[in-house]
């Protein structure tokens, strides 16, 4: 694999996070998280797990009224719960950049596209706009966008959906980021595209070198993408190492209950469905948020918070957080 | 929210009763409870109540005339002093509310019977039908408003109908126009594709799920439009192309103030400050009405 | 195709949208959404429409109930075809079938409580009781907790709101379901509990299904036939399993390979298929797929190939179809077509 880099300073390092909105309604809690530099990590979880908060948090995305408390949250050694909000804006660009779910309203209706990516380098300023616009020819070239000299004259509406996900990426890449965080960038798109927009995603990791967090509900993407997953429940990271041990050897009963629902894994004469009965609830902050609806439940499951258990411990440790796996 | 109800008794036959009074209730709160929302809700609250009340509260006859007291000053029997036929101009301008709201109230509610069926028939009917009501209510709405009063004054003869009559004329095309496109857009929503999948007849369309998805609205445009009218009615009168001049309205009260205007200000005074009220009033309560009642607004504001 | 048993059959259906009117000034000619779409539901038979953005799969299903209108083509039920394409005699088809749009929250009128919702179409049929306990029995069959029946539509969660949307379904019991992308926007720990459900309804009442999804995992699992569409052309039909394992056209195989396996160890070298699907306004000539296929030959471009029939059930539009040895056995060896290759 790719992945075995030297380790250095990660990209992103997240310590015990936890962000709540109005600092009542908690979305994530504890988390723990690392992202070193070329890695890409996937977070799985399905709708309120709260990975899209964890994602928009990183950029400092997140309304006013949302509280983010922890140890750490540091972009490229930076620690953002410290910083103030020059550092933050400063960050924002060189050391992360988003891509969104939907390509169509990333881009601002109004002005062309090569407008908007020229807008986006107005941190260079010792560059001409000739210079600017050969980078930005370069960018479009790099993500596989066809006749790129037309498309800085288009307008997003008259650009297909793939195409403008291709546009975004390009435009995340212009700043040079060390982290590309990308929330369900292949959810709108149709399957043949979705195929070429992963298979950019990890070209552009091996040539730029950049690192990317890929948040998903879909665990096809996941495999096909990411060297290491963080599997998401409730607000809490349950599950977590390589994209391979977990695949094959899923510990936490939510990981294995998810795989159990996968449909492309399910042999085809099965017709029947499985299913997760009830409903992801709130985070909760004793305990184990996945316990109503654990079918191997323990009593102390809604009581002790379970502690982080070692499934492999290799050179890229496997975690799972379930008081079943402890030893 | 709604979301805390839970109640399947008898909610089911009858779906929209148990939840609309308590409904109401919060959007009345949500109205009263705004500055200009509760600015808005007392100066209507007041109109409407001694539009109601005018005879019974006025402490004298609006007819009256005594020659004596003509162009009297305020004093404590005439609170507000009288005109040039010695009028008491206080019961005047009570009574002239009176007049006001009924001109508005009435033309209003017919304006809006005519419009619906007329919105909704050119919203969801054929393409030929829609573009023949378009042509008519743009006729209409192209027609200058005092131009159309004069020839109607001269046809039928000044008084109350006349009024009522121009005021619907002016403002069917408008809400007309707002039904129809309310109606269009709802024609190719879900819902109403829904039904028609469902083979529900078209009156079970129109009167069962357009017609209630298009009234909000209607009636929020109608409440803005309220002082509108009042001032249409008041000009009108003030030409003497409204009501007759002997019956109290606020325009007439104008008029008459103006001929003495050098000697006295006070009697264009008492029949302007309350047409000024009377707009504020019912332009700031629909404006809180929309904003309770428009579900984008709402969601916006939720946290 | 055996059309005397089928339960409803479209043959050489067209919509297109019509241009500008003669006196227009602005040239617009008419675009065409579906283009000769020959499909058949047997009584009890769950058949997926599967296709990209653009294929006109939605436009499909809306049309078999005349909210779209058909411009050309055949709408056959029960043997006996509908005389033409008015409200009127669109009305014998919507008293047997009943339509799931892709967002049930917008199917419902908002101002409505969804135990109302649900006995709307009873209330039209203006036939059977009204009573609680039938509403409260609807909602047990799609498994829609009792409460949520006060609601109104938007208090509820994407999977309440399928269920509620069934429900409405089920009140007039109809023989034909057709529903867009019915799982669309859920997770998929509930997404099962709604293909379930589907599966019960056909076992307690032999409602038969056109499902419209461009899930080609869901399609796997709960389809009897499949029907691919590129562009409002039928590229391939058949049987469900057939397909999955020995894709005859060259899209098929294309659309399975893109679909993101779920294990690591079998990852994709290349995308199975590069570029765009065409706009509906710039068909290409030939066989519309000859642009990104990787297969692609001369005769392919020039020539539109026709319905060629490979089993008594299995038909493919195209001059070359793949040999049924090339199966996708379990995910195995990948087929990396030369497009894929030349870049």
């Amino acid at each position: 694999m790719t992945d075995q880099m030297p380790v250095t300073s990660p990209v992103l390092e997240m310590r015990d996070v936890s962000i709540s909105y109005s600092g009542i309604i908690p979305a994530v809690t504890g988390v723990d998280l690392l992202v070193r530099p070329g890695e890409i990590v996937g977070i799985i979880g399905e709708s309120g797990s709260g990975k899209s908060t964890l994602a928009q948090s990183i950029l400092g995305l997140l309304p006013e009224t949302v509280k983010i408390s922890g140890q750490k949250l540091a972009l490229s050694g930076v620690d953002l719960l410290a910083a103030s909000d020059s550092t933050l804006r400063n960050l924002r660009g060189p050391a992360a950049a988003m891509i969104f779910q939907n390509p169509m309203t990333t881009f601002s209706p109004l002005h062309t596209l090569g407008r908007q990516l020229m807008d986006l380098l107005w941190r260079e300023r010792h560059l001409s706009t000739l210079e600017k616009r050969q980078m930005i020819l370069v960018a479009l070239q790099d993500v596989g966008l066809p006749d790129p000299a037309a498309r800085l004259e288009a307008y997003p509406f008259q650009l297909s959906g793939g195409m403008l996900q291709r546009v975004a990426i390009a435009a995340a890449l212009l700043m040079r980021p060390s982290l590309l965080v990308a929330d369900e960038p292949t959810t709108a798109l149709d399957v043949t595209m979705e195929a070429q927009i992963l298979h950019l995603m990890r070209e552009i990791r091996n040539k730029a070198g950049v690192s990317i967090l890929m948040i998903s509900h879909h665990l096809g993407v996941i495999a096909e993408l990411c060297d290491r997953v963080a599997v998401m429940y409730a607000g809490r990271i349950v599950e977590e190492g390589p994209v391979e041990t977990i695949f094959a050897d899923p510990r936490h009963p939510y990981t294995k209950a998810l795989f159990a629902c996968e449909p492309a894994l399910i042999s085809d004469t099965a017709m029947r469905l499985p299913v997760i009965g009830g409903e992801v609830p709130r985070p909760v902050d004793v305990g184990c948020g996945f316990a109503g609806r654990c079918s191997q439940v323990l009593d102390c499951c809604s009581v002790l918070s379970p502690p982080w258990v070692a499934v492999h411990n290799t050179d890229a440790p496997h975690l799972s957080r379930c008081h079943r796996s402890a030893p | 929210m709604v979301v805390m109800e839970i109640n399947t008794g008898t909610s089911i036959r009858n779906p929209v009763e148990p939840g609309f009074l308590r409904r109401a209730g919060r959007v009345a709160s949500q109205v009263f409870f705004t500055p200009l929302g509760g600015i808005g809700c007392t100066l209507v609250l007041l109109i409407l109540v001694i539009a109601l009340f005018a005879p019974a509260l006025a402490p004298y006859s609006p007819t009256a005339i005594n020659v004596k007291e003509r162009l009297a000053d305020p004093s404590l029997h005439h609170l507000l002093g009288t005109d040039q036929l010695g009028r008491d101009l206080l019961s005047r301008v009570m009574v002239g509310t009176q007049t006001a709201m009924m001109v508005a109230m009435s033309a209003l509610s017919i304006a809006l019977l005519a419009a619906l069926p007329l919105g909704l028939i050119a919203g969801y009917g054929p393409r030929w039908l829609d573009a023949c009501l378009i042509l008519v209510f743009d006729s209409l709405s192209s027609l200058p408003m005092i131009m159309l009063g004069l020839a109607i004054v001269v046809l039928l003869g000044p008084g109350i109908p006349t009024v009522i009559l121009v005021i619907v004329i002016y403002s069917v095309p408008s809400y007309a126009r707002l039904v129809r496109t309310q109606t269009l857009s709802l024609k190719s929503r879900d819902f109403i594709k829904a039904e028609q999948a469902m083979n529900a007849s078209t009156p079970r369309i129109l009167f069962g799920h357009l017609l209630p998805n298009v009234i909000g609205p209607l009636l929020i445009l109608a409440c803005l439009d309220i002082s509108t009218v009042i001032t249409l009615e008041a000009g009108l009168s003030f030409l003497g192309l409204g009501v007759k001049p002997q019956v109290p309205s606020w325009g007439n009260i104008l008029s008459d103030g103006f001929s003495v205007i050098r000697s006295t200000a006070l009697p264009v005074i008492a029949g302007g400050v309350p047409l000024i009220l009377a707009t504020i009033g019912f332009t700031f309560f629909g404006e809180a009405l929309r904003d309770a009642l428009d579900p984008k607004l709402a969601r916006e504001r939720k946290p | 195709m055996t059309a005397g048993t089928a339960l409803i059959e479209a043959n050489n259906l067209s919509v297109s949208v019509p241009g500008s009117g003669r006196w227009s000034l602005a040239r617009k000619p008419p675009v065409d959404i579906l283009i000769d779409v020959s499909v058949a539901v047997r009584p009890g038979e769950i058949v997926c429409m599967v296709g990209e953005s653009g294929s006109g799969k939605t436009t499909f299903g809306r049309s078999l109930l005349g909210l779209v209108k058909p411009s050309a083509g055949q709408i056959v039920l029960d043997g006996t075809p509908l005389p033409d394409f008015t409200q009127r005699s669109f009305r014998r088809i919507r008293r047997e079938a009943s339509m799931l749009f892709q967002e049930p929250v917008t199917s419902f009128d908002p101002r409505q409580r969804i135990g109302s919702i649900i006995a709307e179409p009873r209330r039209i049929a203006g036939s059977g009781s009204l009573r609680n306990e039938d509403i409260v029995e609807l909602a047990r069959k799609a498994d829609l907790a009792e409460p949520l029946l006060s609601h109104f539509p938007h208090a509820l969660s994407g999977g309440q709101a399928r269920r509620a949307a069934v429900a409405r379904s089920l009140s007039v019991v109809p023989r034909l379901i057709v529903a867009d992308e019915p799982t669309a926007g859920l997770d998929v720990s509930v997404q099962g509990g709604v293909l379930n459900l589907f599966l019960d309804i056909r076992e307690e009442f032999q409602t038969a299904f056109l499902l419209i999804t461009h899930n080609l995992s869901i399609a796997r699992h709960v389809s009897d036939r499949i029907v691919i569409l590129y562009l409002g052309r039928v590229l391939e039909s058949g049987p469900a399993r057939e397909i999955f394992r020995a894709p005859r056209h060259p899209y098929t195989r294309a659309l399975l390979d893109s679909e993101p396996v779920p294990d690591p160890t079998k990852r994709r070298t290349a995308p199975p298929v590069i570029g765009e699907v065409p706009s509906l306004t710039a068909r290409p000539s030939g066989c519309e797929f000859h642009t990104r296929c990787g297969f692609v030959q001369d005769r392919c471009r020039h020539e539109r190939p026709v319905q060629s029939t490979i089993s008594a059930d299995h038909q493919v539009a195209c001059h070359f179809p793949l040999s049924p040895r090339l199966t996708v056995v379990d995910q195995g060896p990948r087929l990396v077509p030369r497009a894929a290759n030349r870049k």
